[in-house]
């Protein structure tokens, strides 16, 4: 089962946990008391961006009966939609924008290009998600309700869907998380899940309808003989935003390396723990300036989680004290490139996808879930003095906190990494016994068939024997048969 | 498409071509329809989303101005000319303020400063050049005054809120007038004389404004031009810094017939505590009027009465209960989230007095949007929700 007990999973102790809290918090008060001029200018520009290069994506497709125009406008068109969905309308819905007291630029009214109401997502994804983050059966984001993403769920045979359910879910992302927020918001405002005319349903199909009509009616409409292609334009566009969102967001929380966490944790969790399970529930890809502003800074998963509200363009600075407080603190800062995130992920959705009996590892210790009782039962290396830390359902270990030669803390990353040297060895260790036990049992047959076989000569011997034997009885008889039969 | 009743109508249709700027553009008019089905294609954007990146000015969804003349009024102050965009209002009455937020340093600050120029009234004769002023005096801790009075640049545009307050003169003026002011009291009432002036009925008037020094009295020349002007309009001055404060016990002696006059009275909240229990006692309160500028830095403090505006439910609470335990304790259907500062789901607006953050102390006030759960109250305040 998922990790029910961060203190003792991070290798920590309740007052590290606590100054590491601190110092998170001091890096978010630096940051809040940094805010001014160069982060209004920076988001005002990003504003006059996304307007820029949809104004000319829609004015382009006005001709796009010409395939080139046609293919620069969808271009066009996709980039801002991207821009518009992860830098703005994800950013400022978090309240990253807030402290600048513009109206315009708020999270209590910004309303953005996607099919979900804003305000359904703001209650689904900032509240339940970010604040219950990988908890499993509260944190709805968790597989989107229609994927098993940790093998603490249990499998069902719908999962075996699972590859399809993933390629639809990514076509279609827009409309997954639209439904999923909505249901999300029903169950948070309490709403008979039959009454059709309730106001969630009924904000959700006034902004599906607008959605719809925009892209798929309005547009293609007044583009007159070019209709088909500014039809297509737009879905394509829509299709090109929802790969890349859908890709962004699986790649910061499906790589292995993402932990996930029982309610057991949440109950009475500090603050400091809620940092740590963001720090360990996330993960970042690796991304230059321009990927980083296209994914709206969402390469930065984990800074992001810890300080959702804090103004995106800050994370490059925030990311550089996270690392080094990861450091400090011996624990892990799961990151890769975009390619080898997302097919961590891919893997996992798929290995998913079969009953628990085809998966080697068990919840406790998997790539993509684990939890603390992954290191009991290993005996880490360890050397009898200095502060030790006790691991549950493994008396006889003891973890050593500061490595005495070099004077460094030993946390959670030492301990992965020597859990995964530990369970290498072991695993070498048992592969050898198997092979010599192989090699006796081959030896053993082979002695056993050397037997058989000699067995099988002595008695092919015998038999020769006593067929000579009555060989040389019937030739003793022959004559007198013969005699008699003559005479 | 159609109307109420179910058929064709040229109203449905354009109730229903209005209907996405309704809720943005209270002031649109005609336009609104146009603004309504441009909002159609641009959904989920507004047209201001787009025209506001042309002009500031042309914005719908909030009213916009632009500083177009600083002019000083003493050493520390200045009135400021303001060009009001798209839908202004000029019909408000002499005595009303407006809400303005300037951007200083990335962030809007808002405040509320009484209008000295008296309305534009459409008719003849009276349409001026569609301009508005404020007049603001340096606080020392006021760290928006000071930035207007000596730093704000012409050109600066600036949000506005309609003009509203109910400290205003009616219409005929009463016959015998008094006026009470100190410091930058003078404001409101410096808009009541210039439209009792502008519209050639200033009755019997009389004005006593109080100010430290002599170069400390705005508006000194045009009261002045003023009295000039109008024989039954009497300005006196009380310079403090010499004869200290002026003793309301004075008034019997000075100006006799003061208990006939309606009063208008603004100026330091203790002056007008003061006033306020002298004219009760001689059982004159209800020709008082008075204009409380805005919570007195010393009553910020911790806790206090919150008021919720809609619900118009209030409770007393310590500085250390956050606003969304307050307003669910009495019954305010408060939006919340995740009660501890992260999710932005319970954001709602502080109509009045003072809000501090309980994570970093930092204050809030009139005009800010602040997370309840994160919240208290720093004196009185009254939440929009």
């Amino acid at each position: 089962m998922a990790i029910t007990d961060i203190k003792t999973f991070a290798h920590l102790t309740a007052a590290d946990i606590e100054t590491l809290g601190q110092e998170l918090d001091s890096i978010r008060r630096s940051v809040e008391l940094s805010r001014g001029a160069r982060d209004a200018r920076y988001i005002r520009r990003s504003i006059a961006a996304q307007r820029g290069l949809e104004v000319a994506g829609r004015a382009v497709l006005f001709g796009s009966r010409n395939r080139w125009a046609w293919l620069t406008g969808t271009v066009l068109l996709s980039v801002a939609k991207i821009i518009e969905n992860m830098e703005l309308g994800h950013n400022v819905s978090h309240g990253q924008w807030d402290w600048m007291n513009d109206p315009e630029i708020h999270s209590s009214s910004w309303e953005w290009d996607m099919t979900g109401p804003s305000s359904q997502w703001r209650r689904a994804h900032n509240y339940s998600h970010h604040t219950y983050t990988n908890v499993l059966g509260k944190d709805e984001d968790l597989g989107f309700g229609i994927m098993r993403m940790t093998r603490d769920e249990q499998w069902k045979p719908i999962h075996l869907m699972q590859p399809l359910a993933n390629l639809l879910l990514a076509t279609t992302f827009e409309w997954g998380i639209a439904l999923h927020d909505l249901s999300i918001e029903k169950e948070l405002a309490d709403t008979p899940p039959r009454e059709l005319m309730s106001q969630p349903n009924r904000d959700f199909a006034r902004k599906i309808s607008r959605q719809v009509a925009k892209d798929f009616l309005i547009y293609p409409a007044l583009t007159g003989p070019a209709f088909k292609q500014t039809l297509k334009a737009n879905a394509l566009a829509n299709l090109v935003r929802n790969l890349w969102a859908y890709a962004v967001i699986f790649c910061g929380h499906f790589p292995d390396g993402a932990e996930k966490f029982t309610i057991e944790q949440l109950e009475n969790e500090t603050s400091a723990e809620w940092y740590l399970r963001q720090m360990l529930g996330s993960a970042n890809f690796k991304a230059g300036p321009a990927m980083a502003f296209m994914s709206g800074n969402l390469c930065y998963q984990i800074e992001h989680h810890l300080f959702p509200d804090l103004p995106s363009n800050r994370y490059p600075e925030i990311a550089a004290r996270v690392r080094e407080l990861c450091d400090k603190y011996d624990l892990p800062y799961t990151t890769g490139s975009l390619g080898k995130q997302y097919l961590l992920a891919f893997r996992t959705i798929h290995k998913l996808a079969l009953p628990d009996r085809f998966l080697k590892a068990t919840a406790d210790n998997a790539p993509e879930t684990s939890s603390e009782r992954k290191f009991a039962g290993i005996t880490l290396p360890s050397i009898g003095t200095g502060w030790d830390l006790t691991l549950p359902g493994a008396e006889s270990t003891h973890w050593l906190r500061i490595d005495p030669e070099t004077g460094k803390r030993r946390g959670l990353r030492s301990a992965l990494h020597e859990a995964k040297v530990v369970l290498k060895e072991k695993a070498r260790q048992e592969k050898e016994l198997l092979r010599e036990a192989k090699a006796a049992l081959r030896e053993k047959a082979k002695h056993e068939q050397e037997m058989l076989r000699e067995a099988t000569l002595a008695l092919q011997e015998r038999a020769r024997h006593e067929q000579a034997a009555l060989r040389r009885k019937a030739v003793r008889d022959k004559p007198f048969r013969f005699g008699r039969r003559r005479r | 498409m159609g109307s109420k009743r179910g058929g064709f109508s040229v109203r449905g249709v354009r109730e229903w071509l209005e209907a996405p700027a309704a809720s943005v553009a209270e002031r649109g008019g005609r336009l609104n329809v146009l603004r309504g089905a441009v909002a159609r294609v641009t959904t989920p954007l507004l047209p201001d989303d787009y025209l506001h990146l042309a002009n500031p000015l042309w914005s719908a969804r909030e009213l916009r101005g632009r500083i177009v003349e600083v002019r000083k009024e003493t050493a520390d102050s200045a009135t400021l000319v303001i060009k009001p965009g798209w839908g202004f209002d000029f019909k408000y009455q002499p005595g009303q303020y407006i809400g303005i937020g300037i951007l200083v340093d990335g962030r809007w600050h808002w405040r509320s400063y009484s209008l000295t120029c008296p309305p534009n009234w459409t008719e003849p004769g009276h349409g001026g050049k569609r301009l508005i002023s404020i007049a603001v005096k340096a606080m020392p801790e006021g760290f928006l005054s000071s930035h207007l009075v000596s730093g704000v640049p012409v050109g600066t545009v600036v949000r506005l809120a309609a003009p509203q307050g109910g400290f205003v003169l009616p219409y005929p003026p009463p016959e015998k007038v008094l006026f009470l002011t100190a410091g930058s009291g003078i404001t409101p009432v410096m808009s009541m004389l210039r439209a009792m002036d502008r519209r050639e009925l200033v009755t019997d008037v009389l004005h006593l404004h109080s100010a430290r020094t002599a170069d400390d009295v705005m508006f000194g020349a045009e009261l002045r031009a003023l009295h000039d002007r109008n024989p039954s309009f009497r300005s006196h001055l009380h310079l403090t810094g010499e004869h200290g404060k002026f003793a309301l016990a004075d008034l019997d002696s000075k100006f006799p017939d003061w208990r006939e006059r309606h009063t208008w009275a603004c100026g330091p909240a203790a002056m007008l505590d003061e006033i306020d229990d002298h004219w009760r006692d001689v059982g004159r309160s209800d020709r008082l009027h008075v204009e409380r500028f805005e919570i007195e830095r010393s009553a910020v403090g911790e806790g206090g009465t919150v008021t919720f505006g809609k619900s118009g439910r209030t409770t007393e609470v310590d500085g250390a209960t956050s606003l969304l335990e307050a307003g669910e304790s009495v019954g305010v259907r408060m939006p919340f989230g995740c009660r501890m500062g992260i999710c932005q789901t319970c954001v709602v607006t502080v109509n009045s007095g003072y809000v501090r953050d309980l994570r970093n102390g930092d204050e809030h006030r009139e005009g800010d949007k602040v997370q309840t759960c994160i919240s208290a109250a720093a004196g009185d305040c009254t939440l929009d929700v």
